[in-house]
């Protein structure tokens, strides 16, 4: 599974004799150098600038190498609401798509099993999305939900809104937005960890006296915790750090700016290269804390 | 411990019932009766339908008609996880996410039982397992799961234990001693058991009562010493040991006995343990029951006589000798002589004649395919 990185401790067995050392390397340093040269050493760049200061003498956008950790607490209390926005939107967005995707997921994986067409038509379906450009299904949901669609003017006349309230710069719409672009993220990984679900244990389940409420809690919800695990890591990490649904030019607005609207800014906009460095490496301090956690208290290590 | 397990087996009854797939009837018609604390077993080939009878009785299948009755009352339509009985998967279905101790408290958790840990620990002790409580199922070996699941099932002390093929996946010698102590237990705890399995050795060995089933039906059903000593049918006869049948039209009856004649030679046997009395019947006889000699046995009525034939195969299975004798017209006959030490005649090729007590025989109600030889 794509987060078994996840899993850390135990796997490595690595009791065998150390023969195969050199071809172990050979085969192993490719990647290495891949990392080294496009994870590690952009970290390291990212993190000097982020300590770097005001050049004194030049202009915006100018600025030399220093050790200014005060970048760090001058964005914290400046983009603090930005930060619990971002993961909070994060958990609202990643939450619906489990609570969606979960039926579906298990409805192809196991409902479907004696129909192996339906399986893969629908698996087909769920992917389906990825042949079009994100881009411009966002923007396709923007239009839809515009100021003058029908679905906007029909809620304002049943007064499920005013007069002057619209959908899209709504948190409601960045939510929906970014629970729409990611759920196939999260329906896969249920999808190959339910697929693989023995029924057997359901049928020894409520055998045991277990209505199916509780077959479905303790038996078929806890064999699928990796696909649930890996699911919600896959969803959330990218969320957290999305940019383009609560764009104002998408489907947000100033009110709805996640944290990478604000790096993006701060970047692009601004030329302030420390803050938005300095945002980027606490954003993903903050996720490898979360997900680190996260992982450690589900307690399915040995699951992934 | 074992007086926690009070004995509170209950009777199983299954009325007319019958269980249709998409494609094939899986059971025709089956009516049955499992007296309450008895060991039961269901015997078949794979295919036969005894698995889905089992999963019938466990609700996790729907008859297409009939009904099911445990301990008098009717669970036809009641959800598996309403049912008095447990089962024994046949590949155990031990929780992977759980250690030992907490499968076997789970049915003990789902019923809301007080001190479910303690006495999941009890059934553990019971099978002897106490010690392995906090591993994983997967920590353990076949023989040890086997026993997980069993007490799994019986910490419940459910009205009616299935076991659905349990000791089918275990090597033949922990195979025979699983056999020996499920055996002890069922006595001990004193619970219906309704044992499927098709290893026909293993059913003779633990049930009190075998039915046979073939291709949806229950052919024929008793203790296993009545079945092997008078098989109704040539499957049954068959398919719980071996057995050799010769066809041919009754020519004459007696008073007590029935005889037909067999390329020349005159077989008979009693008309009580004949199914048939008129036409074209077929008599069996078990090998082990049979005897030869090189000069041909004096005639008499209470012996059957074939032969000459000749010894065509032998073969050695440590506790006897196994012969293939070909008689000319009449086909292949096998006779196990019991390895003491005096074989009769050991080479191939030997002219014998074959003979067995005509008590011995038994006459069955149907004809086997390739019975159109005589």
């Amino acid at each position: 599974m794509a987060f078994a990185a996840f899993s850390s401790t135990k796997s490595n067995g690595s009791s065998k004799p150390k023969k195969t050392g050199k071809v172990v390397i050979a085969l192993l340093a490719p990647g290495l150098a891949y990392l080294g040269a496009f994870f590690l050493t952009p970290l390291i760049a990212l993190i000097m600038v982020s300590l770097q200061a005001q050049d004194p003498f030049g202009g915006i956008g100018d600025y030399i190498p220093a050790f200014e950790i005060n970048n760090y607490f001058v964005v914290i209390s400046e983009y603090w609401p930005h930060m619990m926005r971002s993961f909070g939107y994060a958990l609202i967005a990643t939450i619906l798509a489990l609570l969606i995707s979960y039926p579906l997921a298990y409805f192809i994986g196991v409902k479907a099993r004696p129909y192996p067409l339906l399986q893969k038509l629908m698996l087909t379906l769920v992917i389906a999305p990825f042949f079009i450009s994100f881009l411009l299904r966002t923007l396709a949901w923007k239009q839809i939900f515009s100021n003058e669609s029908w679905i906007v003017t029909t809620l304002q006349q049943t007064g499920l809104l005013e007069a002057d309230q619209y959908v899209v710069g709504t948190p409601f719409m960045v939510i929906f937005g970014l629970t729409y672009n990611f759920i196939p993220f999260m329906t896969l990984p249920l999808y190959t960890s339910l697929e693989r679900l023995d029924t057997r244990y359901l049928e020894a389940g409520s055998d045991l006296y277990a209505s199916p409420s509780k077959v479905f809690r303790k038996v078929t919800l806890p064999l699928s915790m990796p696909g649930i695990i890996s699911g919600t890591l896959l969803t959330f990490i990218p969320i957290a750090g999305d940019y383009i649904n609560a764009s104002g030019d998408f489907l947000g607005s100033s009110s709805t700016a996640m944290l990478g609207n604000v790096i993006e800014a701060n970047y692009l906009q601004i030329n302030d290269y420390p803050s938005a460095s300095a945002l980027s490496v606490l954003l993903m301090g903050a996720i490898l804390v979360l997900v680190a956690g996260y992982v450690k208290k589900s307690g399915t290590e040995d699951l992934l | 411990m074992a007086k926690e397990f009070i004995a509170r087996g209950a009777d199983l009854e299954l009325k007319k019932i019958r269980k249709e797939f998409p494609g094939f009837t899986a059971i025709e018609e089956l009516d049955l009766h499992v007296p309450a604390g008895e060991f039961f077993a269901l015997l078949g080939p794979s295919g036969c339908g005894k698995t889905t009878t089992l999963r019938l009785v466990a609700g996790l299948e729907t008859p297409t008609s009939g009904q099911i009755f445990i301990g008098g009352e009717d669970e036809s339509d009641k959800k598996p996880h309403e049912r008095p009985v447990n089962t024994v998967f046949q590949s155990y279905a031990l929780f992977p996410h759980m250690n030992v101790l907490e499968n076997v408290a789970f049915g003990l958790r789902q019923r809301k039982i007080d001190e479910p840990l303690v006495k999941a620990k009890e059934a553990l002790n019971l099978v002897q397992l106490a010690h392995l409580a906090t591993r994983k199922p997967q920590q353990l070996s076949g023989g040890q799961q086997q026993r997980v699941a069993l007490a799994r099932a019986l910490v419940n002390r459910p009205s009616l234990l299935l076991l659905d093929e349990p000791l089918g996946a275990l090597d033949l010698k922990l195979r025979r001693e699983m056999q020996i102590e499920l055996k002890a237990i069922q006595i001990e705890v004193g619970l219906t058991f309704l044992h499927v399995t098709h290893d026909q050795e293993e059913a003779m060995d633990m049930a009190d009562t075998v039915a046979v089933m073939n291709k949806g039906r229950i052919e024929q059903m008793g203790a296993p010493e009545t079945l092997y000593d008078r098989p109704k049918t040539v499957f049954v006869s068959k398919f719980l040991g071996q057995s050799n049948l010769l066809v041919g039209k009754v020519e004459s009856t007696s008073a007590n006995s029935v005889s037909i004649e067999v390329a020349g030679n005159k077989i008979s046997v009693p008309k009580s343990r004949a199914e048939k009395h008129t036409g074209k019947i077929a008599i069996g006889f078990r090998p082990e029951k049979a005897s030869f000699t090189n000069k041909k046995p004096t005639a008499s009525s209470s012996t059957n006589i074939i032969g000459p034939g000749e010894i065509i195969d032998i073969r050695f299975t440590g506790v006897s000798n196994q012969y293939l004798i070909e008689v000319p017209d009449l086909g292949n006959i096998t006779v196990f002589a019991q390895n003491i030490g005096k074989s009769p005649v050991t080479q191939l090729g030997e002219k014998v004649w074959i003979s067995w007590s005509v008590e011995h025989s038994f006459g069955l109600s149907d004809l086997p395919n390739n019975g159109e030889a005589a």
